[in-house]
């Protein structure tokens, strides 16, 4: 689908001037626009009204371009596993601005890799990243081989996990892959016809108790409502597991 | 086939050709620049004789104007439509199972051909369909024996003689009662209703399924299409507008986000997943880019009112399919090819995924839709002429003739000429409708809503 050595035209800038290299300003790299492009359809799916539901025809647009950006970054062999590290700085520039991101590229794929493939601006890290990686890292399931088996203990202290956005990446992801009945209801949940299964009935009890804890982040709209049930559910897989382990000990 | 020349009025010399001369008619709405959220206008509707216009917006009210009887002495204008009715359709609600909250903007707005003295419509929001009946009060009763005038009851026995109550004229009332209200039956947000040719049915899609109704029957519909898959996360595409052929009443056709429209006929099967006829034009490998799938994405479909074809509206363009030939459509009009090498920047502002509309004339020969900066384009079919207009204040005189605009994609701007940058991507004209006889035109830009007409001498 997406054969190398297509030319592609993903970004913005054929510039007034016609032709060539007027202006010598320092154009980014065609893997750095990708991944701002990356960076930038992940923040806009996890960035929704807090009360009503997401358009789900947006988010399925924007999740469709993350897939085929993950599918051609893997062909490039540019994927990688990142380890937990504090990126901090890093972080910030890793999230360009959009004036950069829309410039013309003439250099195509200068070989650079970009090492980390998350970025959230400082103002988001502390808060967003704290509840997102806590929401979404609850995925209680094996991962893909080329991730690092994240089960939901080593998210239970998020703070050391907050600079670790590559696994909240790929939490994301395989929400969106991922084949376990078990896993985290994603950004399409659907409580049609479970109104009456226990779980659910349980999960929006549960609900209404989490988001007095969200209430903090309200001022970012982060995802948490929709993923509320999602939250409980694994709360309570957490719950168990927790009780299983007292009682054994 | 077409009656080509009965709606072109004026000859212009300048231009050539007998192209349509639109003069400002009429604006409805605030004047000021603050746009109160409830005020937003999020859907326009003609109905089929083109007297009367309904508006929803998105505090789930409905306006519906109506036509001025012509007079005869006035031959200069149509008449002018003016409020009607107004009634609240939806409220807001809230879905405790899922502390969402459930809005009360009308999605669409779809009239009933008129059977008798009332008018009916169905309107929309993202999760019920109501039926309306809107009636006429112009005479009351007057003279009952048992009651004053005021309503009190008489005492029967002060009762000395007795009369006939007769009717006597009164000011027009205009009443909007509920009918019908179809509930509960979508779990995903509304995006289209269409009503049935044989109007006794209609269908209501929303993202991911189609169900089938009968007017009279609330409690139980029909699923005529799902398109949701077992697993959620395997979800690659969404329904984004249906529409029931106009003379077929066993067709429809729905769009989905990746540019497909799907043909479904309801006698082959009850549940119509596979299609009978699948459009889908191939994809031009020279404009590929991570945004080709979102602009593919179709944001509405409407039948011609022949029924022999069907436009769709992409982000950047209008396309005309003939329903025998599904391998690409006959005709392609782009609506503002140069927004292409903004594609990024419109992906950050989210303007990418606005939902413009469409519609044709009476006659199937001019098709229009909405763009930013409240431009709007018209195309001629038979004279491949395109034109931009704008709705905007400043030509706010009656019998003004519009002037056409021209947006400068690159190079030297020219007099009159407004960049693309220079556009304000705020002011999207999403919701446009053609009166089904006449060359009079409904456009809504944010709050506001334009009526232009022909230039008639």
């Amino acid at each position: 689908m997406f054969a190398r050595g297509i030319k592609r035209k993903c970004f913005d800038g054929e510039e007034d001037i016609e032709g060539t290299l007027a202006g010598f300003k320092s154009v980014p790299s065609y893997n750095l626009q990708r991944q701002s492009l990356l960076d930038m359809s992940l923040v806009k799916l996890q960035l929704c009204h807090m009360l009503v539901e997401p358009n789900l025809c947006r988010s399925v647009l924007i999740a469709n371009t993350v897939r085929q950006i993950q599918e051609e970054m893997t062909q490039d062999g540019t994927w990688q596993v990142i380890n937990a590290q504090n990126t901090g700085q890093a972080s910030l520039d890793r999230l360009v601005s959009s004036d950069i991101l829309c410039r013309s590229t003439k250099e195509q794929g200068e070989g650079k890799l970009v090492p980390s493939y998350s970025s959230f601006s400082k103002d988001f890290e502390d808060i967003q990243s704290q509840d997102i990686i806590s929401d979404l890292s609850t995925v209680a399931s094996v991962q893909a081989p080329r991730n690092p088996q994240s089960n939901v203990w080593e998210m239970e202290n998020p703070q050391e996990n907050r600079g670790n956005f590559q696994k909240s990446l790929d939490q994301i992801f395989e929400t969106l892959e991922n084949k376990n009945p078990n896993s985290v209801e994603d950004l399409f949940s659907d409580v049609d016809n479970s109104y009456y299964d226990l779980d659910t009935v349980l999960t929006g009890m549960m609900s209404n108790t989490k988001m007095g804890h969200c209430d903090v982040l309200e001022s970012f709209s982060s995802q948490t409502t929709t993923n509320s049930n999602s939250n409980c559910k694994s709360d309570i897989n957490e719950l168990d597991h927790i009780v299983e382990i007292l009682v054994e000990s | 086939m077409f009656l080509k020349l009965s709606l072109r009025a004026v000859f212009l010399g300048a231009g050539g050709g007998n192209d349509i001369q639109w003069c400002f008619s009429q604006v409805k709405g605030a004047v000021d620049d603050d746009v109160a959220e409830a005020d937003i206008i999020s859907t326009v509707e003609f109905n089929h004789s083109g007297e009367l216009l309904a508006t929803g917006d998105k505090g789930g009210r409905v306006v519906i104007f109506q036509q001025e009887q012509e007079n005869k002495t006035q031959t200069h204008s149509r008449g002018e439509y003016n409020v009607y009715s107004t009634f609240q359709s939806h409220e807001p609600e809230f879905d405790y199972l899922k502390s969402l909250e459930i809005e009360e903007k009308i999605n669409k707005i779809r009239w009933l051909p008129q059977k008798n003295a009332a008018q009916f419509l169905l309107s929309t929001n993202d999760k019920t369909i109501k039926l309306w009946k809107i009636s006429e009060r112009d005479k009351r009763p007057e003279g009952y024996n048992l009651k004053e005038e005021d309503g009190r009851y008489r005492d029967p026995t002060t009762v000395t003689t007795l009369r006939v109550p007769v009717f006597r004229p009164m000011d027009l009332m205009v009443e909007a009662s509920p009918r019908r209200i179809f509930a509960n039956a979508h779990t995903y947000h509304i995006n289209s209703i269409s009503i049935n040719s044989d109007y006794e049915t209609y269908l209501s899609a929303d993202d991911l399924r189609i169900n089938l109704w009968h007017l009279e029957i609330t409690d139980r519909s029909f699923n005529i299409v799902d398109i949701k898959p077992a697993n959620m996360e395997e979800l690659t595409e969404v329904i984004t507008a249906a529409e029931f052929h106009p003379n077929s009443c066993n067709t429809f056709v729905y769009s989905s986000s990746k540019g497909t429209i799907r043909l479904c006929d309801m006698r082959a099967s009850a549940l119509c997943d596979r299609h009978s006829k699948l459009f889908e034009e191939p994809e031009d490998p020279s404009n590929r880019s991570f945004f080709s799938e979102i602009i593919s994405s179709i944001s509405d479909v409407k039948f011609s009112h022949s029924g022999r074809y069907m436009m769709t509206r992409d982000y950047l363009s209008v396309k005309i399919w003939d329903l025998n030939m599904e391998n690409r459509p006959v005709e392609t009009y782009q609506v503002h090819e140069y927004l292409r090498s903004k594609l990024c920047s419109l992906y950050e502002n989210d303007c990418i995924f606005d939902k413009f509309e469409c519609c044709w004339n009476g006659s199937d020969s001019v098709v229009m839709t909405g763009s930013y900066n409240n431009f709007f384009r018209m195309f001629d079919r038979n004279t491949k002429r395109d034109i931009t207009l704008e709705a905007s204040r400043e030509n706010n005189k009656p019998r003004t003739v519009l002037k056409p605009r021209k947006v400068c994609a690159s190079g030297k701007r020219k007099k009159d000429e407004i960049s693309v940058d220079s556009l304000d991507f705020n002011k999207k004209i999403l919701h446009t409708a053609w009166h089904p006889k006449e060359n009079i035109i409904a456009v809504a830009t944010t709050n506001n809503l334009y009526i232009f007409q022909d230039k008639v001498n």
